[in-house]
Parts: structure tokens; C-alpha cells; sequence
């Protein structure tokens, strides 16, 4: 039989036998003479598909990955896969009905969310929040960190072998969440934050619950250090991985602890000086090599720093009002609404069409776990946004993957990844 | 932050190196604004980028934004900040549609807004791309030029506007859907696009009522 037409010498000799492209290199010389031991570069070239349902993914995220070898040629990030319209589904509430959407975003930063979006309409609308109310929030958002913190620390140490790390993490981490049951009533998307403050005061008991689990988490993170910083498989495979230069990092626009382990001590709660935080005292952890194993030194230390914060907002908590007295923004208090008419008016008001919000623009950014969290509101004169945009950190940070793992090994991807922190209800929201 | 004196400032100094690219200027709540001429956003983003005493070299978001009813009805923005004085700058692209125009006899041609509707060719540089991109439906979509090779951050969010507002950017190095599927037909963000049009398939339906979505 002739053979087919516009085949290369290569794939002819692939068409009669069951030969691999490896061992068809090795035997090309003496099977094909005069070809070229070369092959062109799609040959030797594999591509791969990862995902979307990888355990190593942290979510549904899928990665075409061009292998040569063993090593990470090209890699090209597929999302999309829980879209949920989010931003969309926003413009069809009213103000304060669209907290509970923006939690789910990003799954396990869902008081940075808040904040982010809850600051944003308190800018539009000028309203100044009571200082407990600023204390509450900086301690939840501190919270959050140490909990998401943890989720991040455990799953990852997972996919690099270290199993006991995980139980540790989740058993310090529901510590976590039984704090935020105790003063929001939810583990998880509490809807915690208000327009104008916070949902409830704390109740009786809860600081004396914080303070036990402070020292919890001081010997807590103390034996995940111990459990990690001398393991000799862990080192090995976050030291000197997945490096990308500082001003490139910059460039991808990538934030929070990623670019803090290059070098850069750039933290918003710093920089912008939201809330109570320029009254609170406490550092910036940053690395200076920039690789998989500094990052995982940056988020520890950040959940020591937390701590300290979380320590100084219980020390510091003023007393007074928890929520704002505008009764043209904020619900008045559920005793009232027996007693004044004009309470039970703003209440009505306030449920059933919500607040109108003058025509303008806001973005608000804020420091959440992951790194800058910008909330873009457009308003238009009605009580809905007629946009809300989210500046979502895992969104903008996965563009680096490519970067930190071209020219690295297939396995260390996995590290990459897992060091890079993504969560996918963030990403494509 | 600059405020409304010191936006007229960078108003003026761009305008004299690239007359009418900035339109207007607007201080809203803190926050700075440029109303840009969008044909000429990479001049503009580039002079801000490496002007010295500017140096806004960190581009946090790029988003799009539909202003219907008002015209020109959309606009994509560009959240840029100066990371040594803390200062942050909204430039606003407007965008006319170039699909509205068409079909109402009325152009939404509102004065400064015209350039964008009618890319002039001699602005466009020696290669003049296409004087139209056209949605996977036919309809016309507005265009405004990329600005990856400026930001590279902005590459996944160019692609974020694209899926949801259908605005092309011209010299995208991969210009593809982001978010939704990529045989999705439709601009799911634009103000005129229905909540719940999506008709939900289940399986348990399709056995005893065969085609009941449609």
C-alpha cells in the first residue's frame, strides 16, 4: 500500500508499529536513514491537560500544560467553570441585599469581602461608622485571615505529603469558626458587616473565648512550624520554586503575600490605612527570595501578626454603639419599632425599597487575605448599583502562574499552585 | 490622591502633547477621575505611566461599565496608582455603540464622543486594523486599543470586559471569552441583558416533556 499522502518520515515509521517518540529517537538513525535525529518541536512536546477536577487545584480550575519531558513549557490557566454571575445578580438588589451575595465570592476571605463592599457604599453615601463598629470589624477581618490562613496552610502541606498538618489546621480552624458562631450566629458567610457597622454587638463571654483561642493559635502555629520547618520533603520542594522576579510581579499586578515574599512590604491595611488599623501596631512580614518556601514563611508569620492585632482590638474596644444612628441608611433598633411611628416608617422604607444612593463612582480597595480586594460600585440615583466590580486578588495573581512555573518541573507545579493560593469562587465569581 | 486643581494640571500637560485626548476631569468623592478620548487611551496611559513626577506604574483593575441610557453608553476604566505617594487615578475610556447608531437614525455622536464611533484611520498608526469588529453575530462592537504590553496584568482583565460587555480590544494578544463558555452567545453584563433568561435544562424534564424549555 502507498502511503498516504503529506506524511513525514517520522510519522510513517509511528503509522506501521507501535513505536513511542523516545525510543523512535533512539532507533531513527538505523530505521530511517538519512532522516533527521531532530524532531521538530510539537514532537517531543506533550500537551496536558490538568483539571478541572484535581485534587491539587483548591477548586474546579483547569491548566493545559505543555510538557517537554518532565518540565513546563508553556501552561495556559482555563476558568470559568463556577461563574455564577455574581457581579450581575448584584445589580438586581438592593444596597443592602447584596452582602450576602459578595461573601460567597471568595469562600474563605468573606469578611474582606464584606468590608470591601460594605466600605465602598458607606464612601458613597458619606457615612462615618461608630469606633466599636471599626473594632469589630478589624478583629473579624482578622479572624478571617487567620482562617483562611489556615484552610490555605493545611491543603497545601496536604498536596506536598505532610497529612498531619491538615488535621492540625482544621482542628485549629474550627476553633475559628466557632468565634465567629458565637458573635455573628454563622460559621460561614455570617453577613456580619452592616451598612453603618456590624449586624449585632458581641455577646457576653466572647473576649474571654478570643483571648483562649490566641493562646491556642501562639502553640498552634508553633507546631505547624515544627511539623514543616524541618521536614526534609517540604523544604526540598518549596525552597529556590517557582521564583518570578520582583518588578514582574508588579507588572502581573499580583498582591498580598505572593508579592510580599519577593521582598515588597506592600499591605494595604498599611498603606490605605482603612478602619482602626493605622492605630494598631504590628509589622509586615516579607521574604526576600520570592520562592514557595518564603511564601509559606510570609503567610505564617502574617497569622502571628493577626494575632497581635486581634490581641490589641480586644485591649483597645471602646465602648458605645455597635451600628450608626442614620435612620436614613442604617435599620433602627427592633425595640423601637413598637414604641415610634417614625422608626417603624424608616424601617419599612429601609426593607422594602432600601436607600437611594446619589449618582457616583467608588472603588474601595482592601487587604484581604490574598491581596488587594477592590470593590467598584457605580451608582445611578436608584436603591440599586448599577454596577458592582470586583478587583478579585486570585483573579489577578493567577496570571503569574504562568511565570513561576515555565522552565520548572511538572510536580512542582503542584507547590506553585498550591503556595499561589487561588480560590476559585473568587476567580470567577 | 490628586485633587480637582491638580487633575486640571495633568488635564493641560497631556493635552499639549496629545491635544483632545483628555475630555474632562471629574473629583467625586475623594476619588480622581480622567474622561479620556478613547481612541487615544495608550497615549494617554503610556504618559502617565512614564512621565516623571506621574509614574502611575501599577494598574490595579481594569472594568467595564454600561451607562445606558445615557450616552455614549459604555466605558471601560482603568484604576491606575502611583505606589510611592499612595495616589490612585480612574481614567474612564467612553465608548459609543457603535451598534445603537446604526440603528436609530440618531447618532449618539454627543459631541466629544464622535472620534470613538468613527476610529479616525490616520490615528490608528501605519496598520490600520479593520475599521469594524463584529461579535460572532454579525452585531458591531466598540473598540479600544489593548493595553497589555503597557500593563501585562491587564491581559485576563481585558479578557473579563470583552466576555462581559462585548467591547473588542484591539491588538489583544488572546482575545477569547473568560468567564462564560466560550460558545456563549451574548454580553451577559450589559444593563439591557435580562436576569433568568438562561433556560435551566433539567434531565428528570427532558424524559417526560421532550423540549419543554423551548
Amino acid at each position: 500500500m502507498p502511503p498516504p499522502e503529506g506524511l513525514s518520515p517520522v510519522e510513517e515509521a509511528l503509522r506501521d508499529e507501535e513505536v513511542t517518540v523516545s525510543d523512535l529517537k533512539s532507533t531513527l538513525e538505523e530505521r530511517l536513514p538519512g532522516a533527521s535525529v531532530e524532531l521538530a518541536p510539537e514532537q517531543e512536546m506533550m500537551t496536558v491537560n490538568m483539571g478541572p477536577h484535581h485534587p491539587a487545584t483548591h477548586g474546579v480550575l483547569r491548566l493545559i500544560v505543555d510538557l517537554e519531558g518532565e518540565v513546563v513549557k508553556d501552561l495556559k490557566p482555563v476558568v470559568g467553570y463556577v461563574h455564577t454571575g455574581i457581579e450581575k445578580s448584584c445589580e438586581t438588589m438592593n444596597y443592602w441585599k447584596v452582602i450576602p451575595f459578595v461573601e460567597r465570592m471568595d469562600y474563605l476571605g468573606y469578611f474582606s469581602n464584606m468590608e470591601s463592599y460594605v466600605g465602598a457604599v458607606e464612601k458613597l453615601v458619606g457615612l462615618e461608622i461608630p469606633r466599636r463598629a471599626q473594632y469589630l470589624r478589624v478583629l473579624h477581618l482578622e479572624l478571617n485571615r487567620l482562617h483562611s490562613h489556615l484552610v490555605w496552610l493545611g491543603t497545601s502541606a496536604l498536596d506536598l505529603g505532610a497529612m498531619g498538618v491538615y488535621f492540625y489546621c482544621f482542628r485549629d480552624r474550627d476553633r475559628v469558626l466557632d468565634v465567629f458562631e458565637m458573635s455573628t450566629g454563622q460559621r460561614m458567610h455570617t453577613r456580619y458587616f452592616q451598612i453603618g457597622g456590624v449586624a449585632e454587638d458581641i455577646p457576653a463571654g466572647f473576649e474571654k473565648k478570643v483571648r483562649e483561642l490566641i493562646e491556642t493559635m501562639k502553640i498552634g502555629i508553633g507546631q505547624y512550624e515544627s511539623l514543616l520547618d524541618r521536614n526534609e520533603i517540604f523544604l526540598h520542594r518549596t525552597k529556590g520554586v517557582g521564583i518570578v522576579e520582583r518588578q514582574r510581579l508588579l507588572d502581573l499586578g499580583v498582591t498580598g503575600p505572593l508579592l510580599r515574599a519577593s521582598g515588597d512590604a506592600w499591605d494595604l491595611r498599611k498603606e490605605e490605612g482603612y478602619l482602626v488599623y493605622p492605630e494598631i501596631e504590628f509589622d509586615v512580614p516579607v521574604g526576600t527570595v520570592g520562592d514557595g518556601y518564603d511564601r509559606y514563611r510570609v503567610r505564617l508569620t502574617e497569622m502571628r501578626e493577626s494575632l497581635k492585632i486581634i490581641e490589641q482590638c480586644l485591649d483597645g474596644m471602646p465602648e458605645g454603639p455597635w451600628l450608626a444612628n442614620d435612620r436614613k441608611y442604617v435599620l433602627p433598633p427592633r425595640a423601637e419599632l413598637s414604641t415610634s411611628m417614625e422608626s417603624l416608617i424608616h424601617h419599612f422604607k429601609l426593607v422594602t425599597e432600601g436607600f437611594r444612593v446619589a449618582p457616583g463612582e467608588i472603588y474601595n480597595p482592601v487587604e484581604s487575605p490574598r491581596g488587594e480586594l477592590g470593590c467598584f460600585i457605580l451608582a445611578d440615583g436608584s436603591s440599586k448599583p448599577a454596577r458592582v466590580h470586583f478587583r478579585e486578588p486570585s483573579f489577578v495573581n493567577l496570571q503569574s502562574l504562568r511565570d513561576m512555573s515555565i522552565g520548572e518541573y511538572v510536580a512542582d507545579l503542584i507547590q506553585t499552585l498550591a503556595m499561589l493560593d487561588p480560590i476559585l469562587g473568587g476567580i470567577d465569581r | 490622591m490628586p485633587d480637582a486643581p491638580g487633575l486640571e494640571l495633568i488635564l493641560a500637560e497631556i493635552n499639549r502633547s496629545e491635544p483632545g485626548a483628555v475630555i474632562d476631569t471629574s473629583f467625586d468623592r475623594e476619588q480622581a477621575a480622567l474622561i479620556v478620548d478613547s481612541t487615544k487611551i495608550l497615549a494617554v496611559l503610556g504618559w502617565l505611566k512614564d512621565t516623571p513626577g506621574q509614574e502611575y506604574t501599577f494598574l490595579d483593575s481594569v472594568h467595564g461599565v454600561d451607562y445606558l441610557p445615557n450616552t455614549p453608553r459604555f466605558a471601560v476604566h482603568y484604576e491606575l496608582l502611583n505606589r510611592e505617594r499612595y495616589e490612585r487615578l480612574r481614567i474612564k475610556a467612553l465608548l459609543a455603540d457603535p451598534a445603537a447608531a446604526d440603528e436609530s437614525g440618531v447618532t449618539v455622536s454627543a459631541g466629544t464622543t464622535a472620534p470613538s464611533a468613527t476610529p479616525d484611520p490616520s490615528a490608528n498608526g501605519t496598520d490600520a486594523p479593520v475599521p469594524t469588529a463584529l461579535s460572532p453575530e454579525g452585531v458591531e462592537m466598540p473598540r479600544i486599543d489593548s493595553c497589555v504590553h503597557l500593563y501585562p496584568t491587564a491581559d485576563f482583565q481585558e479578557r473579563e470586559v470583552f466576555d462581559f460587555f462585548g467591547i473588542h480590544f484591539d491588538g489583544h494578544p488572546d482575545l477569547r471569552r473568560i468567564l462564560m463558555p466560550e460558545d456563549y452567545v451574548g454580553w451577559p453584563q450589559r444593563r439591557d441583558f435580562p436576569v433568568g433568561g438562561e433556560p435551566v435544562i433539567f434531565t428528570k424534564d427532558e424524559v417526560s416533556n421532550p423540549g419543554w424549555w423551548q
